[in-house]
């Protein structure tokens, strides 16, 4: 492919939670296909977003990266390591590199502990006494992401949800690590103060050249965050490309269909460009659709679809890097579409 | 719905097998000879025999429960006492009558007892839970809270004999428990009979139900689809009791049965305050005359009723909330 | 019912030709809590005509939701204060009688809640709760009322409506459970839908289906909207006007073009450039609003904005932090801030630059 050495590769990964039921004796009758053969790298210093609607499967991509969640088929490569099955002990040593950032940063901090210990408890765990001592390093990680370091000793309710996030930010720096998994790390703060975190993730991502994989469905957010976007649909990545590349010229239907129903604000207050409606819900990933799996939805639709899986691959006209699996790709559009002025009708 | 209780039968039977080898097992693993436990306090030597006899004892172990286990579903002979026809849970020696005799002789007077207190305590402790759940922080809440506090800090010997003290024998207001009439045969004396223990029992109860109804409510009011109720234009009242009274109920149903089955298993302390002859009193008796058969019996009856009291609850959450029901 | 809107003639100062389908006054909800008084919303006003739209944009805490559950009288009687005047089609709806209120809600006006998976019932099929509604208002059959409810549930976009009618809320997907709660406001015709939060916890192409469904039924049925978001973009695609508010007060309203294309307040500013966008430079921050929103227990003297607005020592006087700034329309497009034209032409023009290029 097209990252030499990257920092992070996955390819083939499948994570299937399996159904139980049956009579009198239960049995597996079944599985939920979260994630179904998922490829995709992130460099060293890179931030790739991840976006899909509510099901696609990633949220648990992000699990899996971090080996909270056990994969059931394929391969997790960091750095050179397999970890796709590594055990505690063999983990130990990866841990401190990647580090997570979650949701709701309501229910992610114990309400018991002080920020200091929160932020501190990765040291603790992993044994860990920098120069100068932990509470110095909790300090200068508050002072980091735009906290002050005198609030070492208060409580996660003293804190709103934006310093909030600020300190669950913090934490996932503690053990300087290499890759940050953020899932949806703002979705959950107003307007204002999303921006304020963005701006930070930002900060901290080219100052300290960590690698993020976001996580989020705002694909105006993701855009501004990430160098490389990878679209998912029903456990599987439809298409990855460099930002401009996926935005300016999405070559999946479903990229498509996603981008236009993102509702923008535009200069003139009007109402923005066509959209695609696409109809109907997305099909259970229990019995996902056979080949192709946005076929139930996409306008563009033939046998072919259903008989065969199209291959994640890249289109010849493509920039190198932007890979798309579908049988009928979208045709190029004027690269011209730059700042799109409010097309009438 | 059908699949889902089968299920759940088939577990309870499978409870019940389990509980009745553990209990079989450890009578007979004490370090007694268990024909003479089983032969009672009052032994004679022919008596001895017999049960010697009876109980197999020279057979294994496992041979042992397994002639218990076909008494149970096909009946079993008792040398020289008789058919015992299935089910037949054994033989008492000591009270000279097949346990099973003895259980369904008791088991009204558990059953009045039970069911009637619970009419009593669920009507008061769901009533007063509501208004207080209605009136939040005005005094008449205020007044249920400390009352169910007081309620349930209190112990049923001490109210039970207080009670009996004062409203039967110096008022005259209720009269003395008793449980020799059933309910076919006199309905009056039946509930006369039992009015006392059932208030004294409830008073107990009461007190957890207002509590937990409260409790319940005040989340249920507060939920999203209890406003969205009142943006159609429902009135309070319809609100309350189809949309809130609805979400508050799976809970209640669940410690509702719980109770039940307990209560059901044998109020030991109940009916030895007011000298009923339940479920209760039987198990003291059996433990006294260290009657083995009785004693598995008993324990087994319990068991049953609480396995039992678990499926229904399970079943009646299932018609309450749409969403636990099974596909 | 009203005999005829024109008689009643006001004899306020403001010189509006005649009085709209919804108009709020100087409204205030105050709730007592254990720590003080909170102003959830302190003097709000707007009024809305059938057939339009009108969008109220803010963030948590700002008094969105709360002014539009004390139209509906849903709020909490017994620690709420309300004060001002809410007049739907004429009538007085703060100090009507609950009975009174309970006949206009589901009927005349009715609510969309954010969350529909907690705000319907998930003891009562979906049909039921649909035809529960109309029954109450209309007095139809149970029959009848169910009839209703497969129409409503067709016209929603619920496919095969008939067999759906019998489900259960969470037997629905997210945005078929949002389409069910609109089939539920809409049952009886009414004239006033409030939808708070609507398309919030939904995906964006499931977003845009609601979007397009809330369109297209307020344009068959002449309903007048009133959509509450944080969401600029959603107000971008729906509104005919919109209202921002902050820390519990109106801070600008006017059409939908000038508010975004031309906004007069910092804080309407700063939302819009809290966003990124599609198409937007990438390599630039985004440029927040520092700070918090205020406490309402103990809001800021003066412009609630102040201690946040990046223009706020350039007003003379430190008028800012000492007096609240009145909103005075100029062309139907409101703004309560003390800066002046001018100053605002002056400091605004590098944010339009930006957007407009």
């Amino acid at each position: 492919m097209t990252i030499t050495d990257p920092l992070l590769d996955v390819s083939g990964l499948t994570k299937h939670f399996p159904i139980r039921g049956g009579f009198p004796f239960p049995r597996t009758v079944g599985a939920v296909r979260a994630v179904d053969g998922l490829d995709l790298q992130v460099a060293e210093g890179e931030s790739l977003g991840l976006v899909g609607e509510s099901g696609c499967g990633k949220s648990t991509t992000g699990r899996l990266i971090t080996r909270l969640l056990e994969p059931t088929t394929g391969r997790i490569t960091y750095a050179g390591r397999d970890i796709t099955h590594a055990n505690r002990r063999q983990l130990a040593s990866v841990r401190p590199e990647i580090q997570m950032i979650f949701q709701d940063p309501y229910s992610s901090l114990n309400p018991r502990q002080t920020i200091g210990r929160i932020v501190a408890a990765p040291m603790e765990i992993h044994g860990i006494s920098p120069a100068g001592g932990r509470e110095r390093r909790v300090r200068e990680l508050l002072e980091l992401v735009g906290l002050n370091p005198e609030h070492y000793n208060r409580f996660p309710h003293e804190f709103s949800g934006g310093q909030r996030q600020r300190i669950g930010v913090a934490r996932a720096l503690t053990l300087s690590p290499k890759l940050i998994v953020a899932d949806e790390p703002v979705s959950a703060l107003d307007v204002s103060i999303q921006a304020q975190v963005v701006n930070l993730l930002q900060t901290l991502q080219r100052d300290l050249g960590i690698a993020f994989v976001f996580i989020a469905h705002d694909l105006a957010v993701v855009r501004h965050f990430s160098q490389r976007v990878a679209v998912m649909y029903l456990g599987r990545v439809v298409e990855i490309a460099h930002r401009s590349d996926l935005y300016e010229n999405p070559r999946h239907p479903y990229t498509r269909a996603l981008l236009s129903a993102v509702p923008e604000v535009t200069a003139e207050g009007a109402p923005p460009r066509d959209r695609i409606r696409l109809t109907g819900d997305v099909p259970s990933p229990i019995d996902p659709p056979s080949g192709c799996r946005f076929r139930t939805r996409c306008w563009k639709a033939t046998d072919q679809c259903a008989a065969r899986t199209p291959p994640l691959a890249r289109i010849e006209g493509d920039a190198t890097g932007h890979l798309t699996a579908c049988h009928h790709p979208e045709t190029v559009e004027k690269p011209a579409a730059a700042q799109g002025p409010a097309t009438p009708g | 719905m059908f699949r889902f209780i089968a299920r759940r039968l088939l577990s309870a039977l499978l409870i019940l097998l389990v509980i009745s080898v553990i209990t079989f097992v450890l009578f007979y693993v004490a370090p007694r000879d268990p024909a003479r436990t089983a032969c009672g306090k009052v032994c004679t030597p022919q008596t001895l025999a017999l049960v010697r006899r009876n109980l197999g004892i020279s057979d294994p172990l496992p041979v042992q429960y397994w002639h218990w286990l076909v008494g149970v579903f096909a009946g079993r002979d008792f040398t020289g006492l008789g058919h015992c026809s299935a089910p037949c849970l054994g033989y008492s020696f000591t009270n000279h009558e097949p346990v099973l005799g003895l259980i369904t002789d008791r088991f009204p007077t558990t059953l009045s007892l039970s069911l009637g207190s619970a009419v009593v305590f669920v009507v008061f402790g769901v009533g007063t839970g509501m208004i207080a759940a209605v009136r939040q922080g005005r005094p008449l809440d205020k007044i249920a809270s400390s009352a169910s506090l007081i309620g349930s800090s209190l112990q049923i010997y001490i109210v039970g004999v207080v009670a009996m003290y004062y409203l039967s024998d110096e008022w005259h207001l209720l009269p003395r428990p008793q449980d020799s009439v059933g309910f076919t045969q006199d309905p009056a004396a039946w509930f006369k009979g039992l009015l006392l223990p059932w208030l004294v029992l409830a008073l107990i109860f009461t007190a957890n139900y207002t509590r937990m109804t409260r409790s319940q409510l005040v989340e249920t009011l507060n939920e999203d689809y209890v406003r969205t109720a009142r943006a159609k234009g429902l009135s309070a009242r319809t609100v309350f009791f189809r949309f809130a009274w609805r979400g508050a109920m799976g809970p209640i149903v669940t410690i509702l049965g719980l109770d039940l089955g307990y209560l059901l298993g044998g109020a030991i302390i109940t009916e030895e305050t007011f000298g009923l002859h339940g479920i209760g009193a039987l198990s003291i008796k059996a433990v006294r005359d260290n009657d083995l058969p009785l004693l598995l019996g008993v324990v087994l009856v319990a068991a049953a009723a609480i396995v039992v009291a678990n499926i229904v609850v399970d079943a009646v959450y299932a018609l309450i909330d749409p969403r636990i029901r099974p596909a | 019912m009203s005999a005829g809107t024109s008689t009643s003639t006001s004899s306020s100062a403001d010189t509006e030709a005649r009085v709209p389908f919804l108009s709020v006054r100087d409204l205030k909800v105050h709730f007592s809590t254990e720590d003080g008084v909170v102003k959830a919303v302190d003097g709000l006003s707007f009024g809305l005509e059938r057939g339009r739209t009108l969008g109220i944009v803010g963030e948590s805490g700002s008094g969105k939701s709360v002014t539009n559950l004390a139209i509906l009288g849903l709020h909490d009687r017994e620690r709420t204060a309300l004060d001002g005047e809410v007049l739907l089609d004429g009538r007085e709806l703060l100090t009507a009688a609950e009975r009174d209120l309970e006949a206009l809600r589901g009927n005349t006006m009715s609510m969309i809640f954010q969350d529909a998976l907690a705000s319907l019932s998930p003891y009562h099929t979906v049909g039921a709760q649909i035809a529960e509604t109309y029954r109450k208002h209309t007095g139809a059959s149970r029959r009848e009322a169910r009839a209703r409810a497969v129409e409503m549930l067709r016209r929603v976009g619920i496919p095969q409506p008939d067999m759906r009618v019998g489900d259960y809320p969470h037997q629905f997907s997210g945005g078929m459970r949002q389409r069910a709660m609109i089939a539920m406001a809409l049952v009886c015709d009414p004239e006033l839908l409030i939808a708070d939060e609507p398309t919030t916890a939904l995906d964006v192409t499931v977003q845009a289906q609601i979007m397009d469904l809330l369109r297209d039924l307020q344009q068959e049925f002449g309903t007048a909207i009133i959509f509450i978001t944080h969401d600029l973009g959603v107000i971008a695609n729906l509104a005919d006007d919109v209202l921002v508010m902050y820390g519990g007060r109106c801070v600008e309203k006017g059409g939908r073009a000038e508010v975004l294309g031309v906004p007069r307040h910092p804080y309407t500013l700063g939302l819009l450039g809290s966003m990124p966008s599609l198409d937007g430079p990438v390599d630039v921050p985004l440029s927040p609003i520092p700070g918090t929103p205020p406490s309402l227990l103990a809001p800021p003297p003066g412009c609630r904005f102040h201690p946040r607005c990046a223009f706020a020592e350039k007003v003379r006087d430190a008028l800012c932090s000492t007096r609240r700034p009145l909103l005075e329309p100029v062309d139907g497009h409101g703004t309560a801030c003390h800066l002046t034209a001018g100053q605002r032409r002056e400091y605004f023009a590098d944010y339009r630059a930006a957007r407009v290029n």
